[in-house]
């Protein structure tokens, strides 16, 4: 029988009581389900309310003007949504491959015996809280790795814009890579799913046409993952653009647009940290705003990953 | 199940559920205790000036400058003074101090600017009181540097300027070298490290340079944060500090107090008379010797005309306002106070701030008087 | 056939190429060439992300090792960043505290809203909604919640232990309720059927049997979100404030965290400060990784399997 209909039978023997209580309970349940909307809408509401004189007084030029003086109650917020686009695209520069290629490596070619301990490991750089990220950032990474390639960087290419020096490992090119690497185990978990549901009849068939390994994977494997590999992308860029204290501890915290990566700059979160403490009251409308756009991106970024990876998890 | 997973399953269950319960008794409000800092330090013997019958909980936020010091008197004054009363201090930048004392979420605010009449106004209007400056000390605003070779560095006014300009930006500029004869110094480019928070340091560093430098005062100005041309941002003089200790090559300002803990090398300045001064505690007292002093207790004391003081010093004021909600608060932070400007300037001296010259403490303990007296 | 051994690999197909009577002339060099650059592309994108967990345990062992003892456990801070010695204890009894109250508001509103998911609601339009949005929730940046919570509460209320807690609810909602509910739409139809079989109603096979056996993994779900709340920074920062002190008060004065505290030792130029940091972020990293280890260990012992 089906759920329903055994429900029904049994609840028609019951007496008023019971049906109350049924319907009680459904409606606490119901209550605590819309509690997550009440709370989305309360967030997006308040904080909006709070930006909004900040919207209508500075108009457009709130997201397209590039000077941030607070003291002068100028706001222009441009450097910031700069700063977080240009560390998440680095960021995606560096783990994108990397992600794709080991979870590739995980699901394709490695032995049983060593895809648990290597796939666990991984799965490790998620369990690290973001604050140790940046005290590991600031303290080892920044002089055995980004500092040293940052200076190569300069010397030897610094003839283009995008490297042009003084070279600094305390830059978007800093909080770009331990962005990077902090969004590793989001994407490759994802991938790894995403290679997974790729059905073993696919693979076969590239075989007995006497395709190799590599060209299995080209021909059979990544056209069948293209939505959800996108979709894993998105999640992990999305969790590069909201990320704060890692980028505030390396991103220079200097509200300028630079074309270098190699200078320092500034980022939407790692803004709000930084200075809402000190804020007077307009200023603290101004961060808020900054807030609002800032979950504006994210959201628009996750609400597309998550339909495309919805997608492509139903298609299986 | 089978039996092991059922045990565990209820050892899950237990766990959580304790877990819920010590939350939800936390909800309850089963605590309300409030343990001082550093443990049941009891004093045998009597020690106390005071007595140490006071209890309560002051909150204060704002400077760095001053904090290296504030934490060590709160330190003393909790420890053998008032064992009851807890000080918590954070230190948030000026701009901080001056905003929250204004929303009036802290007790009291400190600043190394003093407050505009702007921000008086502001105050004033959103707490029916009045704002009072409590001069503490004074401290030197050090140009601190990290080149591994290079431990003494000259610099005048003007290049000082052109370096955080980044009109100079390599280490061997020509300007440098011949300031400083017989130093070998690298080609590297200069990294210029300033603050990124609202701070009272950068508003005593850019008066300074406002009032030496004709390019500097057209280009970026006076302010406790103003559009700097080049560098990367510090937050507070602790950030500064550190991002000079990381970074080979980078020069930057901060309170002389975390140049010396750091062991971050300082730039000797060219003052108004022509002398290179490194800052101490002896070219900051110079400084603040002979100057006249305004009711309000708001001035400047950079680029003092004396043949010894090291030019960019500054002094650091406790913002409070004359009536406080909370009598008992009121009366710890008239004790804190008193007996740190009466009996700290050891420790400041210690740390390389100038205690206030006699006239001027007197003028700060009749302020302290006035503190929460409405 | 020749005797090449048949292994698997994870995708279930053939790890060693087709037997030697099908390959009588085999690929073309250049295709076979292709075809090892790939693999050790693969092989070198695994070294690379395999180089920062190792050095990232490494340092946070060694460092965090030897500035770590008992005294940093068991002591407060002192009261300034340059003095050596004392510890994170206030730290750690903030983050006890919030993360405590977190869990005991997220727990029940997220897996009664679960239920309703799966058991009342299912593909209804509500349904539907919180489901999307509970999962679009938990991308919403920390520091977003933690602007939202001071905007709301902070400012008329002050900083505090109940905001930092709230901020860490709001993070931790959706995890629960989209965990939970993953966990419920696996317990067997054939349970449930017994019990309204056997005259229960509804909310009693709810609470008694559905419940019970999906216990083990609502448990790992919400240990998870626990280690996610327990190494929150940002949301703290605009909430809780931070403070030097221990404090158990939960309204009206600022409380520390451990996050809080390694992230001040982080900016700090003070070599004593910044050893505290080392031993605090070892601290939260154990206690993070304790309770997504006793996570997998739930799901492991968890008698519902996929």
């Amino acid at each position: 029988m089906s759920e329903g209909a055994v429900t029904l039978a049994a609840s028609t023997r019951r007496r008023g009581v019971g049906r109350r209580v049924d319907r009680a309970f459904g409606i606490l349940t119901a209550a605590s389900g819309s509690l997550v909307l009440l709370v989305l809408a309360y967030m997006v509401l308040t904080t909006t309310n709070t930006a909004l004189p900040v919207f209508r007084a500075e108009g457009i030029s709130f997201v397209t003007g590039s000077e941030w003086l607070p003291s002068r109650g100028v706001f222009g917020i441009l450097p910031f949504i700069y700063g977080t686009l240009v560390t998440s695209a680095i960021a995606l520069v560096i783990a994108v491959p990397i992600s794709v290629g080991l979870s590739l490596y995980l699901t394709e070619v490695a032995p049983a015996w060593l895809r648990g301990p290597v796939g666990y490991a991984v799965d490790l750089l998620a369990a690290v809280p973001s604050v140790v990220y940046g005290l590991w950032g600031v303290f080892v990474l920044l002089p055995l790795f980004l500092q040293p390639i940052a200076e190569a960087l300069g010397s030897a290419f610094g003839f283009l814009p995008i490297f042009a020096p003084p070279a600094s490992g305390i830059s978007y090119f800093g909080a770009g890579v331990v962005l990077g690497i902090m969004i590793i185990p989001i994407i490759s978990a994802l991938a790894r799913e995403v290679f997974r549901a790729v059905p073993a009849d696919d693979r076969y068939a590239a075989y007995a046409l006497g395709a190799t390994r590599w060209e299995m994977i080209w021909g059979a494997v990544i056209p069948r993952s293209r939505a959800g590999l996108v979709g894993a992308v998105m999640l992990g860029l999305g969790r590069a653009l909201g990320e704060t204290i890692a980028v505030a501890l390396l991103v220079g915290s200097r509200p300028s647009i630079s074309a270098s990566v190699l200078q320092p700059g500034y980022s939407m979160a790692a803004v709000i940290a930084n200075q809402f403490q000190e804020a007077d009251a307009p200023q603290i409308r101004a961060l808020v705003g900054v807030g609002v756009v800032l979950f504006a991106i994210t959201i628009l970024i996750n609400m597309a990953a998550r339909l495309l990876v919805w997608r492509m998890v139903a298609e299986r | 199940m089978n039996r092991s997973t059922r045990h565990f399953s209820r050892l899950l269950v237990a766990a959580t559920a304790g877990a819920l319960l010590v939350g939800s008794l936390a909800l309850l409000g089963c605590g309300g205790d409030v343990v001082p800092a550093g443990g049941s330090a009891t004093t045998v013997g009597g020690s106390a000036t005071t007595g140490g019958l006071l209890t309560a909980s002051l909150t204060g936020v704002g400077a760095t400058f001053p904090e290296p010091l504030y934490l060590e008197w709160v330190g003393e004054f909790v420890t053998n003074v008032e064992p009851g009363v807890k000080v918590n201090y954070q230190g948030i930048g000026s701009g901080g101090g001056i905003q929250q004392l204004t929303q009036m979420t802290v007790d009291f605010g400190a600043s190394d600017a003093p407050m505009s009449d702007e921000e008086i106004a502001a105050a004033e209007t959103a707490s029916g009181a009045t704002v009072l400056h409590i001069p503490t000390v004074f401290g030197a605003v050090a140009v601190a540097y990290s080149l591994p070779d290079v431990t003494d560095l000259k610099l005048d006014q003007e290049t000082l300027a052109d370096v955080f300009l980044g009109t100079v930006t390599t280490w061997d500029d020509p300007a440098i070298v011949a300031l400083n004869p017989g130093v070998t110094l690298p080609s590297a480019a200069i990294s210029v490290v300033h603050r990124s928070d609202s701070s009272g340091t950068t508003s005593i560093f850019t008066g300074y340079l406002t009032k030496v430098s004709p390019a500097w005062s057209d280009t970026v100005g006076a302010g406790k944060d103003v559009r700097w041309p080049v560098g990367i941002g510090g937050q507070g003089n602790d950030g500064v500090a550190a991002v000079i200790q990381q970074q080979e090559g980078s020069i930057g300002y901060v309170e002389l107090a975390y140049a010396t803990e750091v062991g971050l090398p300082t730039v000797s300045l060219r003052n108004q008379a022509g002398s290179f001064i490194a800052p101490s505690l002896a070219s900051t007292s110079a400084a603040g010797a002979g100057v006249d002093f305004p009711a309000d207790l708001r001035f400047s004391l950079s680029d003092s005309p004396a043949s010894e003081a090291y030019p960019i010093v500054g002094a650091t004021w406790i913002l409070a306002y004359d009536s406080m909600a909370d009598p008992a608060k009121a009366e710890a932070l008239r004790a804190f106070l008193t007996w740190a400007l009466n009996e700290g300037a050891p420790v400041a001296e210690d740390l390389g701030y100038a205690p206030l010259p006699d006239d001027l403490r007197a003028l700060a303990l009749a302020k302290v008087d006035e503190v929460g007296s409405r | 056939m020749s005797g090449a051994p048949a292994r698997r690999s994870a995708s279930g197909g053939p790890t060693t190429p087709m037997p030697d009577a099908l390959l009588a002339r085999g690929p073309s060099p250049r295709r076979l060439w292709t075809d090892r650059a790939a693999s050790a592309a693969m092989l070198a994108t695994v070294a690379l992300a395999l180089l920062p967990v190792v050095l990232i345990f490494y340092y946070i062992i060694r460092e965090g090792f030897s500035a770590m003892n008992w005294e940093f456990l068991t002591q407060s801070m002192p009261y300034s960043f340059r003095k050596e010695g004392g510890g994170f204890l206030n730290g750690l009894i903030g983050t006890l505290i919030m993360v405590g109250v977190a869990t005991a508001v997220a727990v029940p509103f997220g897996v009664l809203a679960a239920v309703y998911l799966v058991e009342y609601g299912k593909n209804g339009l509500l349904a539907q909604l919180i489901r999307f949005f509970s999962d679009v929730m938990t991308g919403v940046p920390s520091v977003f919640v933690g602007l939202f919570v001071y905007t709301a509460f902070v400012v008329p209320f002050g900083f505090g232990a109940l905001m930092g807690a709230a901020a860490l609810a709001i993070i931790m909602l959706p995890i629960i309720v989209r965990s939970t509910e993953e966990m419920l739409k696996l317990v067997p139809l054939e349970i449930k059927n017994a019990s309204y079989a056997l005259g229960a109603a509804k909310w009693q096979t709810v609470t008694r049997v559905v419940l019970p056996s999906a216990l083990p993994g609502i448990t790992t779900g919400v240990l998870l979100a626990v280690a996610r709340a327990a190494g929150e920074t940002a949301p703290l920062i605009l909430t809780a404030l931070g403070s030097l002190t221990i404090t158990t008060k939960l309204l009206g004065e600022p409380i520390s965290a451990l996050p809080l505290a390694i992230f001040d030792g982080a900016r700090t130029p003070f070599a004593a400060g910044q050893a505290r940091a080392w031993a605090g972020a070892l601290e939260l990293l154990l206690i993070v990784l304790v309770f997504t280890l006793l996570a997998r260990v739930a799901s492991s012992r968890s008698s519902i399997s996929r």
